[in-house]
């Protein structure tokens, strides 16, 4: 074997390995941007995505301004309780069109939800859900009781549910609503 | 002339308007007597003829200012038309047919020496104002003719002494003018939200000295003052709707009469003069500031401030800002006509977290609670001011209730009972007065302040529950709806809100005092 070819085939090797370590370093980064987020759930009027659904009521800002309107949509089923209180908040926050205006902030992103055995549920946002809200109290009433509500309708088993921000527990999104304790369900702000 | 052509009432027609009225209704002439009109456009006089003391003008004085046409036929009738409608008037008839509907005159149409046609005063109230297309409305005692949406007030005042020490001045508009009263010095000024206004330049005349009111004048187109007499301590200004009148009512109160001469200086011996009995009260006259109120001390919350701006509209007008300014008049208002104490939970462009503003108000011993706020929608045509009690579920009211009192000894011995509140639930033993206020300022922002349509609400609102005392929170109105925002930042709302919740205040005052006693 000449020299010049026991230089390409150590060539060759360099190259393969050096491709098998990139790939075997890269590959549960990749595996974990897979994985699915809250602030890419289906829109309630984006076409539905296939798979098994169910009927929820969500709510938007009905048309005076001054109260929710519940409107039945249909989204993604989730295993169990905790799964299926994710699915309704995420599209419940989701982005929509016209004529439907909704109470959470743009760019709010659910982070998780968690329940309890007592009932309680924890709503867990990104911090936009703060942030980029435009004040008042009876736009912060809407936004706080469009979670609220959103859960405590659809869902049975919850029976009042807390709002937090990036994981910690606030005081109010917006100087108004008390924050500090889970909200129970209120129709009252539902035409 | 068209009332409706000119949308805007330009600083200038307001002017001359209120100038020219002053003008008009202080020098009446009883020689040379005039009819004046005023509308957007202007003001405008037109002489008045006596014929057998009744009061003609010229019909073609009318013709011109309200572009009328008339005709005269051979019999002699009087066609006068407008927009294709015709009013018909015949010599030696008192009626004028409009529009085929006969409608009677107080006398006949008829000539003067110039040979030009006369009608009666009320053939513009009775039969023009059928055919034409803006209101007209003829105040015959005034002399005056109010065409189309002027805002001119008919003002009557009348004072009464009450004992003493205590006066009532009470100014009737009609029809209904919102005013605001401020004191400067030794005069009140009351000031309408009106275009100008239909009163003699002298509305009271001058009083003897010892009145605590010594006269009432129109000073500027849309301004009374109310001079003040050396005796005056304070006033309490309020309001009150009666059906097509708004009246203001100033109670004045005076110092004391004391006697001036001191008494003379006789040996020790003589026997003192035996005390005075204590001069009556004033009837209907509330005692100002007394220590018998229930209310105290008031503290006012202007809402957000510092980098928590609240709501914010694309012009730059911020919720922080209007709260604080109005605030601050609210404050400025209790103070000078109640004598109460205001706390502001800031007066200042500053951050001040919830807690330390309950905080305030609570270890103050504030007596009512009152955080203003301007509101947001996610719709641009949202609008109205609601007011906002807290609201608990009721497993926190019942934990509040469950607490009781508990027995702690006291400094010096013994022991006493004390009710125990959580700080975040305290508000939970005021609610029903919290209620009581709330409606209180819904019955006085009525045809004042613009209310949504539901006005009062509950909801679990943080700076609230804390308040040991009765607390609401005010929305003035929407910032996000551009119509709500101009007027929010108006004076005329800010001066008119402010009015009602110091009338709220009062009212709710008076509910829990008992008429003469402690609370």
């Amino acid at each position: 074997m000449s020299a010049r070819r026991l230089l390409t085939i150590a060539a060759l090797t360099i190259v393969a390995i050096s491709i098998v370590s990139i790939v075997w370093l890269r590959a549960p980064r990749l595996t974990s941007r897979a994985t699915p987020r809250a602030a890419a759930a289906p829109s309630p009027t984006a076409p539905a995505p296939p798979g098994r659904k169910i009927k929820a009521r969500l709510f938007y800002v009905a048309d005076d301004g001054m109260r929710l309107a519940g409107v039945e949509r249909d989204i993604a089923y989730g295993e169990g309780a905790s799964e299926q209180a994710r699915e309704i908040v995420a599209a419940q926050i989701a982005p929509v069109v016209e004529p439907l205006v909704s109470a959470v902030p743009a760019g709010t992103a659910l982070r998780a939800v968690f329940l309890t055995e007592g009932g309680e549920a924890y709503v867990d946002l990104s911090r936009e859900v703060a942030s980029a809200h435009p004040g008042g109290t009876l736009n912060e009433l809407l936004t706080v009781y469009t979670i609220v509500n959103a859960l405590t309708v659809n869902l049975p088993a919850v029976t009042a549910v807390q709002v937090l921000i990036d994981g910690k527990e606030v005081e109010t999104l917006a100087g108004h609503v008390d924050l500090r304790q889970p909200l129970a369900k209120n129709l009252s702000w539902v035409q | 002339m068209n009332a409706r052509s000119i949308p805007r009432f330009s600083i200038a027609a307001t002017l001359a308007i209120s100038l020219g009225l002053a003008a008009a209704l202080s020098s009446q002439a009883p020689a040379s007597p005039s009819l004046t009109i005023l509308s957007r456009e202007g003001r405008r006089s037109i002489p008045i003829a006596m014929v057998a003391d009744q009061e003609f003008v010229a019909l073609d004085d009318l013709t011109s200012i309200f572009q009328l046409t008339t005709r005269e036929d051979a019999s002699g009738a009087v066609t006068v038309s407008y927009k294709g409608k015709t009013i018909i008037l015949t010599p030696d008839q008192a009626l004028a047919s409009v529009s085929g509907r006969l409608v009677s005159l107080p006398a006949a149409l008829t000539r003067n020496a110039g040979r030009r046609w006369l009608v009666p005063e009320e053939f513009i109230s009775r039969a023009l104002t059928l055919i034409y297309d803006a209101r007209l409305d003829l105040r015959k005692s005034s002399r005056l003719l109010v065409v189309g949406d002027v805002r001119v007030p008919r003002l009557t005042v009348r004072y009464e002494t009450v004992g003493p020490t205590a006066g009532r001045l009470t100014i009737d508009a009609v029809p209904r003018a919102l005013s605001t009263v401020t004191q400067d010095a030794d005069r009140l000024s009351v000031k309408f939200d009106a275009d100008a206004l239909d009163a003699p330049n002298v509305l009271l005349t001058p009083q003897p000295a010892p009145s605590l009111v010594t006269a009432v004048r129109v000073v500027d187109a849309t301004t009374l003052a109310v001079d003040l007499g050396p005796r005056f301590a304070g006033f309490r200004a309020t309001s009150q709707t009666l059906d097509a009148t708004q009246r203001v009512v100033l109670d004045v109160l005076g110092q004391a009469q004391t006697d001036a001469t001191p008494p003379p200086a006789g040996p020790p011996s003589q026997p003192a003069l035996p005390p005075q009995p204590a001069l009556p009260g004033p009837a209907e006259i509330p005692a100002f500031g007394q220590p018998t109120s229930a209310i105290h001390t008031i503290a006012v919350d202007a809402g957000h401030g510092g980098d928590d701006e609240g709501v914010h509209t694309a012009e730059g007008v911020k919720e922080k800002d209007l709260t604080l300014t109005v605030a601050r008049r609210l404050k400025a208002v209790i103070e000078a006509r109640l004598g109460l104490r205001v706390l502001l939970t800031r007066d200042d462009d500053r951050n001040v977290p919830i807690d330390e503003r309950t905080s305030l108000a609570n270890n103050n011993k504030a007596d009512l609670f009152i955080s203003l706020h301007a509101n947001g929608s996610m719709r641009p045509t949202t609008t109205g001011a609601a007011i906002f009690c807290a609201a608990f579920d009721k497993d926190a009211a019942q934990a509040a209730a469950a607490l009781g009192t508990e027995r702690l000894p006291t400094f010096g011995g013994g022991s006493r009972d004390i009710e125990m509140v959580p700080w975040d639930l305290a508000q939970t033993h005021h609610l029903t007065q919290s209620e009581a206020f709330a409606a209180l300022l819904q019955q006085q922002f009525h045809d004042r302040v613009p209310l949504a349509s539901r006005p009062i609400d509950r909801a679990p609102l943080r700076v609230l529950e804390s308040a040991n005392m009765p607390a609401v929170l005010i929305e003035l109105g929407y910032l996000t709806t551009p119509e709500q925002a101009k007027l929010l930042t108006s004076d005329t709302f800010q001066a008119a809100a402010v009015q009602a919740m110091f009338d709220a205040i009062v009212r709710f005052r008076d509910t829990l005092t008992p008429p003469g006693g402690t609370p």
